[in-house]
């Protein structure tokens, strides 16, 4: 790690850790920007180095959402009880009942989507191009449709989670949810830069330039495939499972298996920032919160409009993404040595 | 779980002819898929929402008085002209490129036509009522509105048309050379760009059809769509590019399914099962495929 590096992360660290102090009105838009960089990032693992575009990492969300939410519950009261009746009205969690139920609760959140997505990789990964895309963008859905039915997690009604505790002080929410997902945030770059700066990187790359030649060099894509997938959906039910804390409520199509929403907003944030790159999800996902609040303050009711308009014109005009761009224009910045002799000899040669 | 399906043989017969009459509605949308797919080799993810489209025009009509059924003849008409144009502005940019780059700019329209269909209409379920009546069968055990009918038999009749108009015509021609081989037509004088517009306003026209009868069978909502593109595009993978009768078939057996897991499910699961459905065939294709290609090692 050279002396830049150094300044830049000391400098992000020491601006996330007082940002809530600085802003804080502006605490739960600091959360959700930070879940929102978890989203990209991971989704970037695929999408970007692996080269399976996935809209169906929103199912590792949601799923993270209701586990996290069902666990904190479960573990003190009855939970159909809980959902039948709304939630709050009946039950109250004490502080240690609410953080204890919250600790485990991001725990399975974590683990299970894991499980199941290394259980489901074997069949889905298979899948190549605009099918496994397809293909994923289905699994989302259908997740929606169904959880949508089940009473025990509230089925259409939705699922309240358990609200904050009582501990002395107004600020204490936001406060905690924003180091949650702050270092949540830390963890997700921390592992993510360590993955890309080994093997297993460059193993990613092999497969998204040419599967069957990577598989012809004696790598097991299967096996890299379902690791990278395994990790993406470990950091997406982490995130789902603070954002259900963070919102309040759960509901099956509009804030967990938001396929329309969510599942397409990672996407775009990684595309906007530039795939494929440690940053450019980062800036992305940084930039696309800051447009998409400006939109749904100024224009409420048309955001949605101006979200459909945004995904074509990102995607047409703009699929490199900024880093991508910058990549073009200044590529000495990327480690990249220009050899004049040779850029010229290509110039001749078009 | 519910099996008073299979006791009742009545029940059953009823699922299967809602079912194979609804199918043909679905393969009237998947025909349209895989013209397009076939020759521009996108995947269209706004098609639902071009088919609630169609649905809509139906709809109005019947709000200021006309019958619905003439939609049929208006919304295709209407939709060819919004095809082409989504073609110019949009489409024709990402026809030589990465699919997942269609996908996303197609489901970026989707979005764009669900809100925009929000705002004009609202967001109510809506059907145009076109007083067909019913048809009892069987002892009036098994009731069929003639409106199921009729939508089938139109669209058994545009297909129709589709077909031998592909077959005779001298675009129709064109647009098989170009999805054989755009290049080779390309240098035998085919204008490919007009082409793909001509398809993708074909594609459009169809799925106008298809709204208008299910406006009049069934309802429409905005956020009806993507179900409708699912639908499509299980059709044409299970039936393959350019199968007809298997496009028919697929369209008629995802519809009787549908069906069954309504009445065995319950009708909140419908949706689910239809998108579960998409994933087991892509799974079991992907196995499939797979041992042939060890058999081919």
């Amino acid at each position: 790690m050279n002396k830049n590096n150094l300044i830049l992360y000391s400098g992000i660290l020491i601006f996330g850790l007082i940002a809530p102090f600085l802003f804080p009105a502006f605490k739960v838009q600091l959360s959700i920007l930070c879940v929102l960089i978890v989203l990209a990032t991971t989704w970037n693992i695929q999408g970007g180095e692996m080269g399976y575009n996935s809209f169906g990492n929103i199912l590792f969300y949601g799923l993270g959402m209701y586990l996290c939410a069902s666990v904190q519950v479960g573990m003190f009261f009855p939970l159909a009880e809980w959902t039948e009746s709304g939630g709050e009205k009946t039950f109250v969690h004490t502080p240690a009942q609410f953080f204890q139920g919250m600790a485990v609760g991001l725990v399975v959140a974590a683990i299970v989507p894991t499980i199941i997505a290394g259980l489901i990789g074997y069949s889905i990964l298979g899948l190549r191009g605009h099918y496994f895309a397809i293909c994923t963008l289905g699994l989302g859905v259908a997740a929606g449709e169904i959880s949508g039915g089940i009473e025990i997690i509230g089925a259409g009604q939705g699922f309240t989670t358990p609200p904050f505790p009582d501990v002395g002080s107004l600020e204490a929410r936001g406060e905690f949810f924003y180091f949650l997902s702050f270092f949540t945030l830390i963890l997700t770059f921390i592992a993510v830069r360590s993955i890309y700066s080994t093997r297993f990187k460059l193993i990613l790359n092999a497969i998204r330039d040419n599967e069957d030649k990577a598989e012809a060099m004696g790598i097991e894509t299967m096996k890299y495939k379902i690791i990278g997938w395994m990790i993406s959906a470990f950091f997406c039910g982490l995130a789902g499972g603070i954002m259900g804390g963070l919102v309040g409520y759960i509901d099956s199509t509009d804030v967990a298996f938001d396929g329309r929403e969510m599942g397409v907003f990672m996407v775009l944030m990684a595309i906007l920032g530039g795939k494929g790159t440690l940053w450019g999800p980062i800036i992305g996902a940084t930039i696309f919160h800051i447009f998409k609040e400006g939109f749904w303050t100024f224009f409420l009711g048309w955001q949605y409009v101006a979200l459909g308009v945004l995904i074509v014109v990102i995607v047409i005009y703009f699929p490199e993404g900024i880093m991508g761009w910058l990549r073009e224009k200044y590529p000495e910045r990327f480690g990249e040595v220009v050899d004049e002799k040779d850029r010229k000899a290509q110039v001749e040669l078009k | 779980m519910d099996f008073m399906v299979f006791q009742y043989p009545m029940i059953t017969v009823q699922a299967c002819l809602d079912g194979i009459l609804l199918g043909i509605l679905f393969a009237l949308i998947a025909y349209g898929m895989a013209l397009q797919w076939g020759v521009m080799n996108i995947i269209n993810i706004a098609q639902g929402d071009l088919v609630i489209l169609g649905g809509y025009i139906a709809y109005f009509m019947y709000l200021y008085g006309i019958h619905p059924a003439w939609g049929v003849i208006v919304a295709p008409v209407i939709m060819y002209f919004l095809g082409v144009l989504i073609y110019k502005l949009v489409i024709n940019k990402v026809v030589d490129r990465d699919l997942f780059i269609s996908i996303l700019a197609t489901f970026g329209i989707s979005i764009l036509f669900m809100q925009l269909m929000n705002f004009a209409f609202g967001a109510d379920v809506v059907l145009a009522n076109s007083d067909y009546g019913t048809t009892m069968l069987f002892n009036n055990n098994v009731v069929l509105p003639n409106s199921k009918l009729f939508s089938a038999f139109i669209s058994i009749l545009f297909a129709i048309c589709l077909v031998i108009y592909m077959k005779k015509s001298k675009l129709g021609r064109a647009i098989r050379a170009t999805a054989q081989n755009a290049r080779a037509a390309k240098i035998l004088g085919v204008d490919t760009e007009k082409v793909y517009a001509a398809t993708f306003g074909i594609n459009a026209a169809l799925c106008g059809v298809a709204g208008a009868l299910i406006s009049i069978t069934f309802t429409i909502h905005p956020y009806m769509g993507l179900p409708y593109t699912i639908r499509s595009f299980m059709i044409v993978i299970v039936a393959g590019l350019g199968n007809l009768p298997g496009v028919a078939m697929s369209g008629m057996g995802l519809g009787v399914f549908e069906e069954f897991a309504d009445y065995i499910l319950g009708t909140e699961f419908r949706i689910g099962s239809v998108f579960l459905l998409l994933v087991l065939i892509l799974v079991y294709r992907r196995f499939k495929l797979s041992r042939k290609r060890e058999y081919l090692k």
